[in-house]
C-alpha cells in the first residue's frame, strides 16, 4: 500500500465541522505545514483538540474554529498565545477547558472504544461547573463519585514526525512522543507529515524500529515536508524559531493576523513559505531549545 | 556545619523557604515551575532531601539537577530515566509528587487560578494559560505556591475567577471525599510563609520575613489570615545554601524575579 500524499491534497480529505486532533505540545513538533494548508482553505467550523500552541492561535485567527478542546494554549517562552487570547477575549469560540491529563484520558477512551474513563482529575474545580457535558458517575466499587471523562473521538489527527515510509510506518526521534500516539489511535484518519521519506528497510537497521510508536494501520496518509514543523521545533532536527515567534506575537499588537498571513502564507506554496522564512537550510540550523 | 548568612536577597530567602517544603517528602517527583521554585527544588535535591526526583523540563529524569539558564555547549545532563509527558501523568496520578507553582489568584479556600480573569467563561476579560494540569495535580498530590508579590490581587476577597484546583471549599467537596485527601502544603510570598492549617483550614502565618508585620500581611490579603500566638522569623539562608544556589543559578536569574531585587533583611 502506498500512503504517500501531496501536501495540496490534504484539505480535500477534510470537511467543515470536523473534530481534528493536532499533535505536538505548545511550540514543539506541530504539523505546521498541514495547518498552513488549512489556513489557506475554505474549511470552517472545526473543533480542535490539542495541547495547543500557534497551531490553535492561527486557526482561531483565521476564523477556522468553532470550538477548542484544551488544557492550555501557549508558546512556552511566550506564555500566552496572542491570537487564542484574542479569540477568547472576544468570545469568538466555544471551549471545553479541561485538565491536561483529562485530555489524554479522553483520547485513550476513544482509542480503546470506551464511552468514558473514570478519574479524580477535575473534581472539586470549575472544570466540572464549566463543562455541563462532562458527567459525574458513581462507582460500583466504592462510595465516591468519579468524573467520567468522555471519549474524544477525532475525525482526523494531524501529526508531524521525523521519518516515515510509504506504508505509514512513522518514526519520532525527539525525546518525547507527546500525545501523538493517542491522537493517531483516537482518530478515524491520521495524516502525518514527515521530515524525511525513507524506505522500509531503514527501520530494520540497529534500533530504529524502537522509535516507532504506533502501527502503520493507524496512519492514513504520509506527506513528506522537510521543515514542516517550522516555526515549532522538531528535536533533534531543529529548534523552534524564536525571532519568528516574536514577530508573530508582535503582529497581534500591530498589523494583526492578516499582515502575518499575507507576508508568509497567503498564496504561497510551502516551498515559498520556507523561502520567506530563510530557507530549509536556515530552518535546519535553528538551535535546539534549552529548558 | 552551617553558617547563617548575613547578607542575602529576598529572592534567596524565598528560595530557601521553598526548598524546606520538600525536607520530609522522601522519594517523590518535585517540580518547581518558574525560576525561583526551580532553584528551590534543585537546592533541596542537592542538600536537604537527596532522594528527590526531578525532570529536565523536557523528557528525562535527572540524577542531578541541571543549572538554570544557558549552559556550556559541552554540558552533559545526568539523565537517568525517560520521563515524557505521558509518564509525568502516570507519576502525578500515583500521588508521588510535590509541585510548587505560581498562580495568579489564590482564595481563602486555598483554591488557585491560572486560567483566566474577569468576564464570564465564554468571554473572559483576560485569557491566561488555561487550567493546565492544576486540577489533576490538586487532587492527586501535594502542592505549594510561590507568590512574588503578596497583594489583594493575588489573595482575592471572593473565590478565584476560575477555580483551577480543588481546595477546602465545603460547597465543592466531591461526594465520598475528605479534605484530608487534599494536600495544599505551604505558600511562599515576599512577606512570609503561610499554610492552610489554621482553624477550619484558614490560611495562617507560619513565619514572617525579617521586618514584615502582621498588619502588612493582613492589609495585602483579601481575606482574614489566622495569626498564631507566636510567629517566628523566616530562617535565614546559610552560606552553604547560598553556595549551592550560586551553582544552580550561575547567571543570577534569581536577581530578576522580584522587582528591584530587594535584600532579605529590610534596610
Amino acid at each position: 500500500m502506498n500512503k504517500e500524499m501531496a501536501l495540496q491534497e490534504l484539505v480535500g480529505e477534510l470537511r467543515d465541522g470536523m473534530t481534528i486532533g493536532i499533535g505536538g505540545w505548545g511550540p514543539r513538533r506541530k504539523p505546521m505545514a498541514l495547518i498552513r494548508e488549512i489556513l489557506k482553505s475554505d474549511l470552517k467550523d472545526l473543533t480542535i483538540v490539542a495541547y495547543g500552541g500557534a497551531d490553535v492561535g492561527m486557526l482561531c485567527a483565521a476564523g477556522k474554529v468553532k470550538k477548542v478542546v484544551f488544557a492550555f494554549v501557549s508558546l512556552d517562552f511566550i506564555p500566552l498565545e496572542p491570537y487564542f487570547r484574542k479569540a477568547r477575549q472576544n468570545g469568538e469560540i466555544e471551549v471545553m477547558e479541561i485538565d491536561e491529563g483529562m485530555l489524554l484520558l479522553g483520547l485513550r477512551a476513544a482509542a480503546w472504544g470506551c464511552p468514558y474513563i473514570p478519574t479524580r482529575l477535575g473534581l472539586g474545580t470549575d472544570v466540572v461547573n464549566l463543562n455541563p457535558d462532562i458527567k459525574l458517575v458513581d462507582s460500583p466499587y466504592d462510595e465516591k463519585e468519579w468524573l467520567a471523562m468522555p471519549a474524544l473521538k477525532l475525525d482526523a489527527a494531524l501529526l508531524h514526525v521525523d521519518r516515515a515510509d510509504r506504508r505509514g510506518v512513522c518514526q519520532i526521534k525527539g525525546p518525547d512522543v507527546y500525545m501523538d500516539e493517542w491522537m493517531a489511535r483516537a482518530a478515524d484518519k491520521t495524516f502525518v507529515s514527515c521530515e524525511e521519506l525513507v524506505d522500509t528497510e531503514y527501520f530494520a537497521q540497529g534500533d530504529e524500529a524502537r522509535y516507532v510508536f504506533w502501527e502503520r494501520t493507524m496512519t492514513s496518509a504520509v506527506i513528506p515536508v522537510a521543515g514542516g514543523a517550522h516555526p515549532t521545533s522538531c528535536t533533534p532536527e531543529y529548534g523552534f524559531d524564536v525571532p519568528h515567534f516574536q514577530e508573530y506575537n508582535a503582529s497581534a499588537k500591530e498589523g494583526g493576523f492578516e499582515a502575518y498571513f499575507d507576508k508568509y502564507i497567503k498564496g504561497r506554496s510551502e516551498a515559498e513559505y520556507q523561502q520567506a522564512v530563510g530557507g530549509i537550510d536556515a530552518i535546519r540550523q535553528l538551535p535546539l531549545p534549552v529548558y | 556545619m552551617t553558617t547563617p548568612a548575613t547578607e542575602y536577597s529576598l529572592a534567596e530567602l524565598m528560595i530557601c523557604a521553598n526548598a524546606s517544603a520538600y525536607d520530609n517528602d522522601g522519594e517523590v517527583l518535585v517540580t518547581g515551575i518558574g525560576v525561583l521554585p526551580r532553584i528551590a527544588a534543585s537546592l533541596a535535591m542537592l542538600s536537604s532531601n537527596t532522594d528527590i526526583m526531578m525532570t529536565d523540563s523536557e523528557a528525562w529524569l535527572l540524577s542531578e539537577p541541571n543549572p538554570v539558564g544557558k549552559r556550556d555547549a559541552d554540558f552533559q545532563p545526568k539523565a537517568e530515566t525517560w520521563m515524557g509527558f505521558t509518564r509525568i501523568f502516570d507519576n502525578v496520578w500515583s500521588g508521588r509528587r510535590h509541585l510548587t507553582g505560581g498562580p495568579t489568584q489564590i482564595d481563602r479556600f486555598a483554591q488557585a487560578n491560572i486560567s483566566a480573569l474577569g468576564g464570564d467563561h465564554s468571554k473572559p476579560k483576560v485569557q491566561m494559560l488555561g487550567v493546565r494540569g492544576f486540577p489533576g495535580n490538586s487532587i492527586c498530590h501535594a502542592n505549594s505556591y510561590l507568590v512574588p508579590m503578596h497583594s489583594k490581587r493575588v489573595f482575592v476577597e471572593g473565590e478565584c475567577d476560575v477555580v483551577c484546583t480543588i481546595g477546602y471549599n465545603p460547597d465543592r467537596l466531591p461526594k465520598g471525599y475528605s479534605f484530608d485527601e487534599i494536600d495544599v502544603r505551604q505558600v511562599y510570598t515576599n512577606l512570609g510563609v503561610f499554610d492552610f492549617r489554621g482553624p477550619n483550614r484558614q490560611m495562617q502565618i507560619v513565619s514572617l520575613h525579617p521586618g514584615v508585620t502582621v498588619e502588612e500581611v493582613q492589609e495585602n490579603t483579601g481575606f482574614p489570615v489566622h495569626v498564631p500566638e507566636s510567629i517566628p522569623t523566616t530562617q535565614a539562608p546559610t552560606e552553604e545554601q547560598l553556595d549551592i544556589i550560586r551553582r544552580i543559578d550561575p547567571h543570577n536569574l534569581r536577581a530578576k524575579q522580584l522587582k528591584d531585587n530587594p535584600p532579605g533583611v529590610r534596610g
